[in-house]
């Protein structure tokens, strides 16, 4: 492990009277891969929108390579500008062709010209393995093929990490396999991950750290094989008992 | 228009027969004065027209402007917007209008600015002011109609909030928010009439002109409603294709 990507200190949230994240502490190195888990309200969302401020934290600090944090705008593009985010229900934009939705960003943002913006959507597009799906609009293509483009999307901005908050979990299951190749794919070229699922599979496959996260806090971490051999906390054994026995 | 006919042939008729009541010989196009009188009072359809498209144009961009605040996380933005709408969509129009013709003068002079207001453009921002409350609503209502995942995805490929709107959020909300705005049009084109009680030589001004001339309100008023009838018809047909071509391009 080599630099830093994001670093949480003492992260605290409070939704009003509701305290959402308790005393966070993350460090994720650059080309790692860190898989979330944890019940539904735990809080593990939460700390996945803190990090490109969909969420604003009232406590502690967020570092990402290097930069701070802070409400100012400049900032928060900055960091933006290096961390992609793929989201549960895609959120891909209905009215603009998956070519279109893919070059948005880069057009508009980045100021690319339309002919390179093309190029660079074209060529994600054939790594999320659907290059003749670029005319169609969203509502053409199955789940699982819009959670790719959406990938896509968030690779089109070349982030140096990437977000993903239950991509799988909107999916048919027979969908499952074909986005989860995708992410596998992305971890083995070495881009620096922070996924909050309960594929399990996923997590021994890729993850080098699992966290266990429980009413806003996290319970238990280390690497996915001590974490599913041998938890340490009754929370995370019984969580973990009721996802894999089926 | 075939079920409006049986009402125009009774009329008609009635107008044909020789009671003393009805006077249609007022406008009546086979006679040289009849038809003089019919050409004096459609030609107020021009302004009327003019008014009203001007109005919902201004209507269109003010109320987009009122409407953003709304959205706002800033609690003052937000209250702003509250204010502006509640207040003006409780001003009845007739006041407003009379505010806006002699009273708006007055401040302009006060603050040393000579901008006379004349009925047209008196009467097309009172129209304006009054619509874009509610412009701003539909505006509103449209924009919220969109999913909060799409201003996040917006987000984070890098867009600014300008940019969010323009390209993502308000292309998408259009559906939504055209209808009900055309529908909206119509509402100034009725409201419009009241410009004739500053003078403006519109529809129901000139027919109220031909009234005091000739004494036949029953029948020249009879024809001002039919005059707007034809109006808000031909509106109503093009909001019903609107919708139509709205919703046949729904693609999510």
């Amino acid at each position: 492990m080599t630099e830093t990507a994001i670093e949480l200190v003492g992260v605290n949230k409070w939704f009003g009277d509701f305290h959402v994240l308790k005393d966070i502490d993350l460090t994720v190195g650059a080309g790692q891969k860190v898989v979330i888990c944890g019940p539904s309200g735990s809080g593990k969302s939460t700390v996945v929108r803190c990090i490109n401020r969909l969420e604003k934290h009232q406590k502690g600090t967020i570092r990402v390579n290097g930069t701070e944090l802070r409400g100012d705008a400049q900032t928060i593009a900055a960091i933006r500008s290096e961390v992609g985010m793929v989201f549960q229900q895609f959120n891909l934009f209905p009215h603009l062709t998956v070519l279109d939705n893919l070059m948005l960003g880069p057009v508009k943002a980045r100021g690319l010209t339309r002919a390179e913006a093309e190029k660079t959507a074209r060529h994600y597009l054939a790594r999320v393995h659907i290059p003749d799906q670029a005319d169609k609009y969203p509502g053409q293509l199955s789940g699982g093929q819009q959670q790719r483009v959406a990938i896509a999307r968030s690779l089109c901005m070349e982030p140096r990490v990437l977000l993903f908050d239950e991509p799988t979990s909107a999916l048919d299951p027979e969908m499952i396999s074909e986005v989860l190749d995708v992410m596998i794919e992305l971890a083995l070229d070495g881009m620096t991950m922070v996924v909050v699922t309960h594929e399990m599979g996923f997590a021994r496959k890729v993850a080098d750290q699992m966290v266990f996260m429980d009413a806003g806090e996290i319970v238990e971490r280390g690497a996915p094989e001590e974490v599913f051999a041998a938890p340490k906390s009754d929370r995370c054994r019984k969580f973990l008992s009721q996802i894999l026995q089926h | 228009m075939t079920r409006y006919l049986p009402f125009a042939a009774l009329l008609l008729l009635g107008g044909c027969s020789s009671s003393s009541t009805w006077g249609w010989y007022v406008i009546d196009p086979t006679t040289a004065s009849g038809w003089i009188n019919i050409k004096f009072l459609v030609s107020g359809m021009g302004d009327t027209i003019l008014i009203s498209v001007i109005a919902a144009a201004i209507s269109i961009a003010l109320g987009l402007m009122v409407a953003l605040p709304a959205l706002s996380h800033r609690r003052w933005l937000r209250i702003v917007n509250r204010v502006y709408v509640e207040l003006i969509r409780s001003i009845p129009l007739l006041p407003m209008l009379f505010w806006v013709f002699y009273g708006l003068p007055i401040i302009f002079r006060s603050m040393g600015l000579n901008i006379p207001i004349d009925p047209f453009w008196g009467a097309i921002i009172t129209l304006a002011l009054s619509d874009s409350a509610f412009t701003a609503e539909i505006y509103r209502a449209g924009i919220q109609s969109i999913p909060k995942g799409q201003h996040e995805a917006s987000q984070t490929i890098g867009l600014s909030y300008a940019q969010t709107m323009r390209y993502v959020i308000l292309p998408q909300a259009i559906r939504r928010i055209l209808p009900p705005l055309a529908n909206q049009f119509i509402y100034i084109v009725k409201m419009s009439a009241f410009a004739s009680v500053i003078g403006m030589q519109e529809l129901t001004r000139r027919a109220n002109e031909l009234v005091v001339t000739e004494y036949r309100p029953l029948e020249i008023y009879s024809l001002l409603i039919v005059e707007y009838l034809v109006l808000v018809l031909i509106i109503s047909a093009g909001v019903r294709w609107l919708e139509r071509r709205m919703s046949a391009d729904e693609r999510i």
